[in-house]
């Protein structure tokens, strides 16, 4: 009953309880077999956006929703995208003047 | 929507200590976004070294990304076990976590030391250098997180955390989930996408 009430209270600050979170480690492990799996099957044109898609949604779920970003203040989640996509930004222009994407 | 349940707030009414991990990890981002752009601006650069598909060992390093992914999750579960004030669990999965984390730390120094004895030096080419410094950054952060786990799990036997302690256990874990997310960039661009 105790350990029922902690948990109740737990998932309403945090938005998941334990069982939740075994099922996002579960996908989250598909989704890098899956990843494994095109180091050995020729996925042709798809190859290279599969695996960024695939990168971007393990990212974003372990970000939402083992780290709460998703069910905590939204100020955490301007401050870190912020970096993020700062980062990206700067990045992405420093490659190009490099001719890194057109290589 | 204010975090009135954590530590001291600030005059925004949200943590301090939150707002300020957050804004570390934002940071951070910048500094790994260096580190990645300029290895994929030189992987293809050898100098006469060997090429990343010649000495990439991806079985393996396929198994290390799993590890360090399912220690996220063993974190995770430190934190919520921490937030209903269960201890005996907290340290267990901290515990875990660590030994997750010394295992991929553990299999970084074995590719390392297999990709030395193929020919690939720190200077050998500008790809050794990127990639030397890259994944050796992401291997002192990963360190630096197993130690801050296992002072954690001393300090909460001693029962003197200072602040909250499910909030300590917290910040740690955000540590802890953007190295691992740092890996799920570096796994792919790094080992999965071919030169």
């Amino acid at each position: 009953m105790t350990t029922n009430t902690a948990d109740t209270t737990h998932e309403k600050q945090h938005g998941m309880s334990d069982a939740g979170y075994i099922r996002i480690a579960i996908i989250l492990a598909a989704i890098t077999g899956l990843e494994v799996s095109t180091y050995y099957v020729d996925f042709g044109v798809l190859f290279l956006p599969a695996l960024l898609i695939m990168m971007v949604i393990k990212f974003v779920m372990v970000v939402s929703y083992f780290m709460h970003l998703k069910f905590d203040n939204k100020m955490f989640s301007f401050l870190f995208y912020a970096g993020l996509v700062l980062a990206i930004g700067v990045y992405a222009a420093f490659l190009a003047t490099f001719k890194f994407f057109i290589q | 929507m204010t975090d009135v349940t954590h530590g001291h707030a600030s005059s925004t009414g949200i943590s301090n200590v939150k707002l300020g991990m957050w804004a570390f990890l934002g940071s951070e981002c910048l500094l790994f976004g260096g580190l990645i752009s300029t290895y994929m601006l030189y992987r293809g650069r050898v100098s006469g070294g060997p090429r990343p598909s010649q000495i990439f060992d991806i079985p393996f390093t396929s198994v290390s990304s799993f590890v360090l992914l399912m220690s996220s999750l063993t974190m995770v579960l430190a934190v919520s076990a921490a937030h209903k004030d269960d201890d005996r669990k907290t340290n267990l999965w901290l515990t875990v976590t660590a030994l997750l984390g010394a295992t991929f730390v553990g299999g970084q120094v074995y590719e390392f030391t297999a990709f030395y004895k193929e020919g690939l030096g720190f200077s050998t080419s500008l790809f050794g250098s990127s990639f030397y410094t890259l994944t050796g950054f992401h291997g002192v952060h990963v360190t630096v997180g197993i130690i801050m786990l296992m002072s954690l799990v001393g300090i909460l036997k001693r029962s003197s955390v200072p602040g909250k302690k499910a909030e300590v256990v917290e910040m740690i874990g955000l540590y802890w989930h953007f190295v691992d997310i740092v890996w799920i960039i570096i796994f792919t661009l790094v080992y999965l996408i071919p030169v």
